[in-house]
């Protein structure tokens, strides 16, 4: 089934304005130096100038944390709430609007921790929509503390001898939700990968989960030294349904050709054992979005009043 | 006392004398409880003689009886399940004193009532006969045993052999025993038995054909049954209204009050006492292009409901205490970013899980106040189910004019209480406008607080040249976060500021009773009818006592000190805790005092009494005239 397309989104059909990268840009983002939140912003505002995505139309939803100021620094409509829920607001958007294009921006403590129930339900609604995970393996704004997503034996200020466990693995356990329809990973510091990443995230219907690889300078730097310095340490999955990217192929020579389709395949490879794998894990289309499953036509008022005034009747005395 | 509870064998009367077989009592009201074993029908009995007995024109109020668990073990006197009718002549506004006439079927669920002193001291009970001679010798001396503790009581009981006569028509007594019993309940108030018909119809729609005859059987069986063995009939004259009424419970009105005002999504995680609302609008909210939208939680059910009214249209949540102290944090951000939100409370006992199925007025101070940092925000409670219904409509109004949050604070007894009312005008300027997405006008921006109300035009997605990002951080009027601590002076002000226009738009509460006098009674919710039932009892015997009932709570209806100062003394009446105030350690200074005395006391430096209590159930009109009385008493035996 697909939505009738509405009379906004016919007016947007009709559309001739063009936009430029800079029409979708917002004040100067205010994170630290060599933050990649910079290059996911960067990506974010080509892939939307790309589309050429209707500014008006368009959503960030985000949650509390550094990442989360994302759409501040963008020139479309944001919501920035509470910490660990973006997803059911952004749930409540699209199902109340599902002409409106919406993107989710969370944090590793928002998703995997504070916000966990609802990145369990979000991708099991497999409603519409892109969710971006930047994942800095630590508590960054609130200086410093141990994330679910922070290596086992990684000091911080709240685990200072070292994180007590293992670090949770998020593309393992989204994988592991029934109706999951679109999980990748990749890292900001390959910023074509990046934008490809995102920009099938984009054209996948359905939710979308993408976590993304992200340093921050100050407080887990030495986590992503290897993987930046040591291209081998890397591993691309590559395939026309997921996403090929032109030119990577003489810096990361690492490639392993996966069938997204292939689910049981995807969880083999999501597992820990000393690789980094970008790319599309899994994807399919055909699992059912809950925005479209409660799809009902607008009714006007009066028909509104009618129909209610036979409810009454059978309450009548 | 000395009269002892009698038991009698119901038998046919001889009638040969020529006399009347039994005596008719005309009353102006009377209450009646039906109580079973869960599963044994009781409530679907209780149910169907309300709606009868409001579509003869009576006035009715009907109470759940509801054991905590869906089966809890069978003849336990916890575990009593059922409905409480109270019949009048007049419109009912509450449910009244003790039960009057009881049908029980069996004598442990009769003891439950018994021990809540939920029955009349000479009530009339027709208990089910099985079990005195049952063979099981555990129940036997369990029946013995009770029939010991009923000794002490002035009850008449007829002892009624329901399921001898079920099974001349069902093989499973437990699935008859309710429509018998109906039919009993027909004959003794003369009820229409076409319209019990009807009603049975339409409570077993999804059934078949058999299943309506079966029943329409038992309950002739019972009419016929009662018409030959009982003594006594209850007339209650009906005054028939001319006009047109509807019958439901207030969650059925607060589900049927959204959808007149135009909300389409209704966000919800599944809460006892709160959810049978949305099972109400699960049924038909489609029909009017909505969506119940079941959350993964109570958190995500507000913070969906946020979504949907950022997105364009108000959306509601519905819950109960504990789903409200997880709403929390989402009600301050909906503050923060002035996004209009319904928040219906249906509260129950608490703290924690408290009572999860029974009634209490405790999250009044939670609802105005439980938000961390300064949450300005509108609070209603509906005191009738005919307003469970028009609350929602103003509630959504109220959201969207002033960018704000409206907690409706229903409780457990307006929820599954049942009583008929005016059949609203439905009116389609009621339905919320479809979102409007024409562009923005230049320069203006997300909050463009107007100085002296603090009101400002909300802008939706969609709209071009209005993108901006809504933030719970302190912000400026673009919504830029504010580093400056002045910006956070001034917003909080407009924020509060719309609370006072809102104020400045409500007229003073009008008083039930005289306008001065010796005492009066405030009040708040569901206790409106019962607390002016004492009223006019006690202005019967010749006190000076007059009631207020409060709708709105936060902010407050203007003109209240001018009205206290017209009175000697002030109390609330509230079904909450508070310290009595000759208990041990209480004092002045360190009395805990009901929720409203509380915000009342705070307001206008009244020294506001109160009279409350957390029984689980509706204040008895009874009760609260004791202890108005006695607070009477206490006033004039200080000035002797």
């Amino acid at each position: 089934m697909t939505i009738p397309v509405n009379s906004l989104l016919q007016c947007a059909l009709d559309d001739e304005r063009v936009f430029e990268r800079a029409d979708y840009e917002g004040p100067v983002a205010r994170w630290c130096a060599g933050c990649g939140d910079h290059s996911v912003l960067a990506a974010a505002q080509r892939l939307l100038a790309d589309e050429q995505f209707l500014p008006e139309t368009t959503v960030f939803v985000s949650g509390i944390g550094c990442s989360s100021r994302f759409p501040h620094y963008l020139k479309t409509y944001g919501f920035h709430g509470l910490h660990g829920r973006a997803l059911p607001v952004a749930t409540g958007i699209k199902l109340h609007r599902p002409d409106l294009d919406v993107f989710v921006v969370m944090g590793d403590g928002d998703c995997t921790s504070i916000g966990a129930g609802h990145w369990v339900h979000a991708t099991r609604y497999n409603m519409d929509m892109v969710a971006l995970m930047l994942d800095n393996n630590i508590y960054g704004l609130t200086k410093n503390q141990t994330s679910p997503t922070t290596p086992q034996g990684y000091p911080s200020n709240t685990q200072p001898r070292g994180s007590w466990l293992p670090a949770l693995n998020p593309i393992e356990a989204t994988l592991g939700i029934t109706n999951a329809s679109f999980v990748a990973q990749t890292a900001e510091w390959i910023p074509p990968h990046l934008f490809a990443t995102i920009k099938a995230a984009y054209h996948h219907e359905g939710f979308a989960f993408v976590r993304i690889l992200q340093r921050c300078p100050k407080y887990t730097a030495p986590l992503f030294e290897e993987g930046l310095k040591n291209p081998d340490s890397i591993e691309l999955l590559v395939h026309e349904d997921g996403i090929v990217v032109e030119g990577l192929d003489s810096v990361y020579k690492n490639q392993v050709r996966h069938d997204p389709s292939d689910i049981h395949a995807a969880r083999r490879l999501a597992e820990f054992d000393g690789h980094t794998r970008l790319g599309v894990f899994f994807r399919d289309e055909s699992r059912p979005r809950y925005e479209e499953t409660r799809y009902l036509p607008a009714i006007t008022a009066e028909e509104k009043v009618s129909r209610l005034s036979e409810e009454l009747d059978l309450h009548a005395v | 006392m000395t009269t002892k509870a009698q038991t009698e064998t119901a038998s046919a009367v001889p009638s040969d004398s020529g006399e009347p077989r039994y005596q008719v009592f005309e009353l102006p009201e009377h209450t009646v409880e039906i109580v079973s074993d869960s599963g044994e029908g009781a409530q679907k009995c209780g149910q169907i003689l309300g709606a009868v007995t409001a579509k003869m024109g009576n006035g009715v109020w009907t109470v759940e009886i509801i054991p905590a668990e869906i089966e809890p073990p069978p003849r336990s006197p916890a575990g009593g399940s059922g409905n409480r009718v109270r019949i009048g002549s007049e419109p009912v506004t509450n449910w009244g004193d003790e039960t009057q006439l009881m049908v029980a079927f069996n004598e442990q669920v009769l003891l439950g009532r018994h021990r809540l002193n939920a029955l009349a001291d000479d009530a009339t009970i027709l208990l089910e006969n099985i079990w005195a001679d049952h063979p099981d010798e555990t129940i036997k001396s369990a029946w013995e045993e009770a029939q010991r503790e009923f000794e002490q009581t002035n009850y008449r009981i007829i002892e009624v052999p329901m399921q001898e006569q079920c099974l001349t028509v069902v093989e499973d007594p437990r699935r008859g025993k309710n429509m018998f019993v109906l039919g009993m309940l027909a004959w003794i108030y003369d009820r229409d038995l076409d319209l019990c018909r009807d009603q049975i119809a339409h409570a077993f729609r999804k059934k078949s054909e058999e299943i309506y005859n079966r029943n329409v059987e038992l309950l002739e069986l019972g009419y016929g049954w009662a018409e030959e063995n009982l003594d006594f009939r209850i007339s209650i004259p009906a005054q028939p209204t001319t006009e047109p009424m509807v019958v439901m419970n207030g969650n059925e009105a607060v589900a049927l009050g959204a959808i007149a005002a135009g909300m389409e999504l209704a966000a919800m995680y599944p809460i006892t006492p709160a959810t049978s609302a949305s099972h109400e609008l699960g049924d038909v909210f489609e029909k009017f292009g909505g969506v119940v939208h079941q959350a993964e939680d109570e958190i995500a059910a507000a913070g969906v409901a946020i979504g949907a009214s950022y997105a364009g249209k108000v959306a509601y949540t519905i819950t109960s205490g504990p789903g409200l102290a997880l709403k929390t944090e989402f009600l301050g951000l909906a503050v923060m970013i002035e996004m209009p939100l319904v928040v219906v409370d249906v509260q129950r006992g608490g703290p924690a899980t408290g009572l999860p199925t029974k009634v209490e007025q405790s999250d009044l101070l939670a609802a105005i106040f439980g938000q961390p940092g300064d949450a300005p925000h509108v609070v209603v409670a509906p005191a009738t189910i005919e307003e469970c219904f028009h609350v929602m409509v103003t509630a959504r109004r109220i959201a969207e004019t002033f960018r704000t949050v409206v907690i409706v604070l229903s409780d457990a007894n307006l929820a599954t209480g049942v009583q008929p009312y005016r059949r609203p005008e439905l009116d389609p300027a009621w339905v919320a406008a479809p979102p409007d997405l024409s562009p923005v006008p230049e320069g203006l921006k997300p909050y463009d607080w107007d100085a002296k109300t603090g009101l400002s035009r909300r802008l939706v997605p969609g709209q071009p040249d209005g993108m901006h990002t809504v933030t719970g951080l302190a912000h400026d009027e673009s919504s830029r976060v504010a580093y400056s601590s002045a910006v956070h002076q001034r917003s909080s002000t407009m924020r509060s500021r719309k609370i006072a226009v809102l104020q400045s738009t409500l007229k003073p509460p009008k008083v039930y009773g005289d306008d001065s006098g010796e005492l009066l009674v405030v009040g708040w919710g569901s206790t409106k009818g019962a607390i002016e039932e004492a009223v006019d009892r006690l202005r019967d015997e010749g006190m000076s006592v007059s009631s207020l009932h409060l709708s709105f709570l936060s902010p407050l209806e203007p003109g209240l000190t001018e009205i206290f100062s017209r009175f000697g003394k002030v109390m609330t009446v509230e079904i909450n805790y508070s310290d009595d105030v000759d208990a041990p350690y209480i004092n002045e200074e360190n009395r805990r005092r009901g929720q409203l005395a509380w915000l009342l006391r705070a307001q206008t430096l009244f020294d506001i009494d109160c009279w409350t209590r957390v029984l689980g159930e509706p204040l008895r009109p009874r009760a609260i005239a004791d202890a108005i009385r006695q607070r009477i008493e206490t006033v004039e035996g200080d000035g002797a």
